[in-house]
């Protein structure tokens, strides 16, 4: 670390663990900030990024671990009060001002101190003037509600209220991914600023899946895999190879693509989705493992529940599916918190256990079984609470789920996010298997590795299909170069 | 013109526009409204019940929902007839003390993560019992100073008016103006980075039912000034009244989008409807029922302009 | 685990164990004398409160947001509308009855209809058709108050195995209710929409027509209620199902049914059911007035609200 011992670090964390139930999401992490800094932080999705994120800004508390202040005191109630108060500010990854407020009036939420009569115009002026310094020609007016400004606007008023102060000055930004929503002309005039930010000794934690952003605007890297800090060295000491092969290779050996039968030119797709915005239509066939890749949140997700959507009723089920989906983000579109894992698993089968309409028990729980041994949920009793096993076996849940099912097609939204190793070995294994079997799979996932095992890729960007790769072309360079278009990494 | 005609500037021109209509046509199926006792015999009503409505938008705008607005205002009223005639101070003490149950429900409701609609459900039931008790048949009278209030005739503009537009400006200047007004429909917008930004939710809460609470007190004391004495059920018609009056004033259910002025210009239309129908000779049966098709229509309306808008964001 | 989940599972038991209680204490005021009629009432006043309050359930088991609050107008007008059709003559009972489930199932499907055409919150378009039902049975009604047939009226009063008839009606429907609830495909559908509606959704299951059935089986047993009541109590009267909105809630919240969603429970209903008319009974038998049972009731749905949330308090 070359932290000057002369100035103290704007906060350092030491020893730190964080437990989500039985996922260690920090698992004894050090990092230190100094003023005029700017580290970059990388790993993959599940690393502990946002975590340690979330502990610098005082949203989460630790479950061990110490918190040193600037002045050099050890803080005992580190919170979200206390860091702000040290000059702690935060982009977050998803947006997070008020929609249904102005830009002026986002300030006032950001700036406690800001009130009393005039507050309106100061609060103007000051996210104007920076606005203005850091994104020159940013066409925002600062009085028209978030919610009618474009995504990139928004991303724009979002960092420019973060490096704003008042009251205390800023000491800390924490930007993540904040050119997720920019082009490069704006990403650009963004590094730029934080440059200018750092000589003025404010220090920036910077994270993004764009690996040559991060290498260009850091004095710093720290790469961090499972819960712990694995590498923390000057920028100048890595490329983009060396910080992806720090970062870890989650699935490297699991890889090894499959090698598909030619299918038949004649052949027609098990299913279609023809939308007028993406370049090429979208397909599947038999037996693929179709990837759909790109940046996160760049529309493959809309994509995935759109499909399901339109193949799967409101009013009636059909009584054979013809998709399933496998949810990535589990609590939100996937779990049902309140039932027993069993209940979690057959919901999506029911109707096969009927007799005068009611459901036979006994067989439910037979199909429990045969797929708890299958799929290797560790649990001694399917009937425990969902929430009791950790996300890996949550996630083994949500796949017997899917594929118990007689349907053809099962959808993918990133499903392997925060899932231990073994299990995504576990889990690969099975959906080759199935694939081999005649099954479909649309797979979109955030891993470079898991992409490039699919027999065809879909890359996105900007919420379209704006690239087919197939065979020998899904290679990473192909997919980023897709994925970045103009802006290549 | 484009602007004008936006769908944002629309969700407040709409209800603009539907009050100036039906006066129009109240003024022509009966001239003789078209004159100073007219005006205010016809809105004099609406006092209460605006400021009903603003209690009532209060509460929407932290995305709950108060079932209790009309039990409460009708024990406000019964408090007003009653105590605060004959002892002003214990009076007040009541009075404040119910706005302070009203701040407590808003942090029950939030610490505990209770359905508010339940909770006000319930709280119903306390006020009216409460009002029974107080006066378990109709009576009371009206403390002279607001009954003094609410007669006085000023020059040229009906009270009724005057009070209603005084009304729309303080809510306006607190709800839409005030610092304090950003950071309570920051909570309705995004609670969570209301939260990040260091703020206390439950005290920004906690605020918002205490001042809704205030504004139902008043329209509990404005009502009794009006018809001189209460009774338990006097204002039970309000819960509906004030929820169909915010949306109708381009109010939304979540999301902290709510107007002040539209909410009191809602409020005018609604009562103004009533009238309306009974002038249109509408069987008193079909009242009610037409109120809560006027509430449809409304509803009906907004999910158009709202389309609109959407349509409007992607060209 | 497998305990608390066993602890959890039997929190229904707490609202028999408050109407024992209740019970004993209202019996020991009157020395015992009241023993076996304070019984029969409460099971046959229940019986009501049951009938609405699985219906209720069902619906507030879709989650939070979910309740349907025009079930007293529902009851009024399916009353109302099925003695008028049956007029006095007995033969026409059965097709009577049947008029009455349909105009449930036609209130049931308006409803839905609303909160998916206008996409508001239920309580909204229940609440604004509740409105227009009203105004129906007012304008059917005509101030007119047609006697059941004497069969009818002799079933609804009567008594079988010492237990009365409405009772044993009430049993007939839980259990269907419960066969429904826990051992159909439906059941587990809508207890799964009520804990998360978006991945029930994404589970394949068909969200609308799950959500539509259960608002059409709320109204259904409603309109069934208000066709018994109205010929238990000699005919139907316009407020009739006035008292069945808070007490179909408060029986289910009561009953040990999660407000949250996705959890319900049948047996808990009945427990709640017979506690609820054993209080007011209580308080009636000490000489406490209508303003005290109102509070009481009122404070008993919060204190079971608050108690059930257990919930991690966020701060």
């Amino acid at each position: 670390m070359d932290t000057n011992m002369s100035e103290r670090p704007v906060i350092e964390i030491t020893g730190a663990r964080k437990l989500f139930g039985a996922v260690k999401a920090l698992d004894g992490a050090d990092f230190a900030i100094a003023p005029g800094e700017c580290v970059g932080l990388v790993g993959h999705n599940g690393a502990g990024k946002s975590t340690l994120v979330n502990v610098i800004n005082g949203g989460l508390g630790l479950n061990e671990g110490q918190i040193t202040l600037s002045s050099g005191q050890v803080s005992s109630d580190f919170s979200i009060r206390v860091a702000r108060a040290q000059g702690i500010r935060c982009v977050f990854q998803e947006l997070s001002l008020c929609p249904n407020l102005s830009v002026v009036e986002n300030m006032r939420i950001a700036h406690s101190g800001l009130s009393g009569p005039g507050w309106r115009s100061q609060a103007r002026s000051m996210v104007d003037e920076l606005l203005d310094k850091i994104f020159p020609g940013h066409g925002i007016d600062s009085g028209r509600a978030v919610s009618e400004l474009s995504i990139a606007q928004r991303q724009m008023a979002e960092i420019a209220i973060a490096f704003s102060s008042h009251g205390a000055p800023t000491a800390l930004v924490i930007l993540d991914e904040p050119t997720s929503s920019l082009d490069a002309s704006r990403a650009e005039q963004l590094i730029a600023y934080v440059k200018t930010f750092n000589a003025a000794g404010g220090a920036v934690i910077f994270i993004s899946h764009i690996l040559g952003e991060v290498l260009d605007v850091s004095d710093r890297i720290v790469v961090m895999r499972d819960g712990k800090v694995v590498s923390d060295k000057p920028s100048s000491a890595f490329t983009v190879g060396s910080l992806v092969q720090a970062m870890g290779s989650v699935a490297a050996e699991s890889a090894g693509r499959r090698t598909v039968a030619k299918r038949a030119v004649s052949e027609a797709p098990v299913i279609a989705f023809p939308r007028e915005r993406d370049a090429v239509e979208f397909e599947a066939f038999k037996g693929e493992l179709v990837g759909l890749a790109g940046l996160s949140g760049h529309g493959q997700t809309q994509l995935i529940v759109d499909l399901f959507m339109s193949v799967s009723g409101d009013w009636w089920a059909r009584r054979e599916p013809v998709a399933a989906f496998v949810a990535g983000d589990r609590i939100v579109d996937g779990v049902f918190p309140i039932w027993s894992i069993l209940l979690n698993m057959t919901i999506a089968v029911l109707g096969r256990w009927q007799r005068f309409g009611l459901t036979d028990r006994a067989q439910e729980a037979e199909y429990g079984r045969t797929w708890h041994e299958k799929i290797g949920i560790r649990t001694p009793n399917l009937d425990h609470p969902i929430l009791s096993l950790s996300g890996g076996n949550q996630q083994k849940a949500l796949f017997a789920r899917a594929l118990g099912t007689s349907a053809p097609l099962v959808l993918m939204d990133d499903p392997m996010r925060g899932v231990d190793i073994g299990t995504k070995q576990d889990v690969y294994q099975m959906l080759r298997e199935e694939a081999d079997s005649g099954r479909t799979f649309i797979w979109y996932s955030t891993e470079m590795d898991e992409v490039c095992v699919c027999d065809r890729v879909y890359v996105f960007r900007e919420g379209r299909i704006v690239r087919e790769l197939e065979g020998d072309a899904v290679s990473e360079e192909n997919i980023l170069a897709a994925s970045f278009g103009e802006r290549v990494a | 013109m484009k602007t004008l005609f936006s769908a944002d500037s629309l969700r407040i021109l709409v209800p603009a526009f539907s009050l100036a209509a039906l006066l129009a046509a109240v003024f022509y199926l009966q001239p003789r409204t078209m004159s100073y006792m007219g005006l205010n015999l016809m809105f004099n009503l609406a006092v209460p019940i605006a400021l009903a409505t603003i209690a009532q938008m209060l509460i929407i705008a932290v995305n709950d929902l108060d079932l209790s607005i009309g039990a409460f205002v009708s024990f406000a009223a019964c408090v007003t007839a009653t105590f605060l005639e004959s002892d002003p101070l214990i009076g007040l003490i009541i009075l404040a003390a119910a706005v302070g149950v009203y701040a407590l429900m808003g942090v029950v409701i939030y610490l505990r993560n209770l359905p508010a609609i339940v909770v006000t459900l319930g709280m119903s039931f306390v006020w009216s019992g409460l009002a029974v008790l107080l006066l378990p048949s109709p009576g009371g009278s009206a403390p002279e100073w607001i009954r003094a209030i609410m007669t006085s005739r000023p020059p040229f503009v009906p009270m009724a008016i005057i009070a209603s537009v005084l009304i729309a400006i303080v809510a306006h200047l607190i709800v839409m103006r005030s610092s304090f007004g950003v950071v309570m429909r920051g909570v309705g917008g995004n609670s969570r980075s209301v939260e990040r930004a260091g703020w206390s939710v439950v005290k920004v809460r906690a605020m918002t039912y205490a001042l809704a609470g205030t504004f139902a007190v008043i329209a509990g004391i404005v009502l009794v000034g009006l018809t001189t004495a209460a009774d338990a059920n006097i204002a039970l018609r309000y819960t509906l009244l004030s929820i169909a009056g915010v949306i109708l004033g381009g109010g939304e259910f979540v999301g902290g989008r709510v107007s002040p002025i539209g909410a009191v210009i809602g409020a005018l239309t609604l009562t103004l409807a009533a009238s309306f129908l009974s002038f249109l000779q509408i069987s008193p049966d079909w009242q009610i029922g037409v109120q809560g098709a006027i509430l449809i229509i409304v509803l009906a309306i907004r999910l158009l302009l709202n389309r609109r808008e959407r349509r409007e964001k992607r060209a | 685990m497998t305990q608390l989940v066993s602890i959890y599972r039997s929190r229904w038991i707490w609202s028999f164990v408050a109407a024992a209680v209740v019970w004993t204490i209202t019996v020991m005021f009157t020395g015992g004398a009241s023993m076996v009629g304070l019984t029969q009432a409460a099971f046959t006043f229940a019986a009501f409160s049951i009938i609405v309050g699985l219906g209720q359930m069902f619906v507030i088991t879709l989650g939070p947001g979910n309740v349907d609050l025009s079930i007293p107008a529902t009851m009024t007008l399916s009353g109302t509308v099925a003695l008028k059709f049956i007029n006095v003559d007995a033969s026409l009972i059965v097709p009577g009855f049947l008029i009455a489930a349909g105009i449930g199932l036609g209130v049931g499907l308006a409803n839905y209809s609303l909160i998916k055409l206008l996409r508001i919150p239920p309580i909204i378009a229940t609440l604004a058709m509740s409105f227009i039902i009203q105004s129906t049975a007012i304008w059917t009604n005509r101030g007119l108050r047609i006697r059941p047939p004497q069969p009818l009226s002799d079933f609804a009063v009567g008594f079988t195995f010492g237990l009365p008839n409405l009772a044993w009606v009430a049993l007939l429907i839980s259990a269907l209710i419960y066969l429904l609830l826990e051992k159909s495909v439906f059941g587990r559908w809508v207890i799964a929409v009520g804990q998360n509606m978006r991945a029930a959704r994404l589970a394949g299951i068909p969200v609308d027509g799950v959500r539509c059935l259960t608002y059409v089986l709320c109204a259904v047993l409603a309109a069934i209620c208000g066709f018994f009541l109205a010929s238990f109590s000699g005919g139907a009267a316009l407020n009739m199902g006035a008292e069945y909105l808070l007490m179909s809630i408060a029986v289910v919240v009561i009953g040990g049914t999660s407000v949250a969603g996705g959890d319900s429970n049948v047996p808990g209903i009945w427990g709640a059911s017979l506690f609820m008319f054993l209080v007011v009974s209580m308080l009636n038998t000490y000489g406490f007035d209508a303003g005290y049972r109102m509070i009481m009731t009122g404070i008993i749905i919060i204190g079971v609200i608050i108690a059930a949330s257990s919930r991690t308090v966020r701060i």
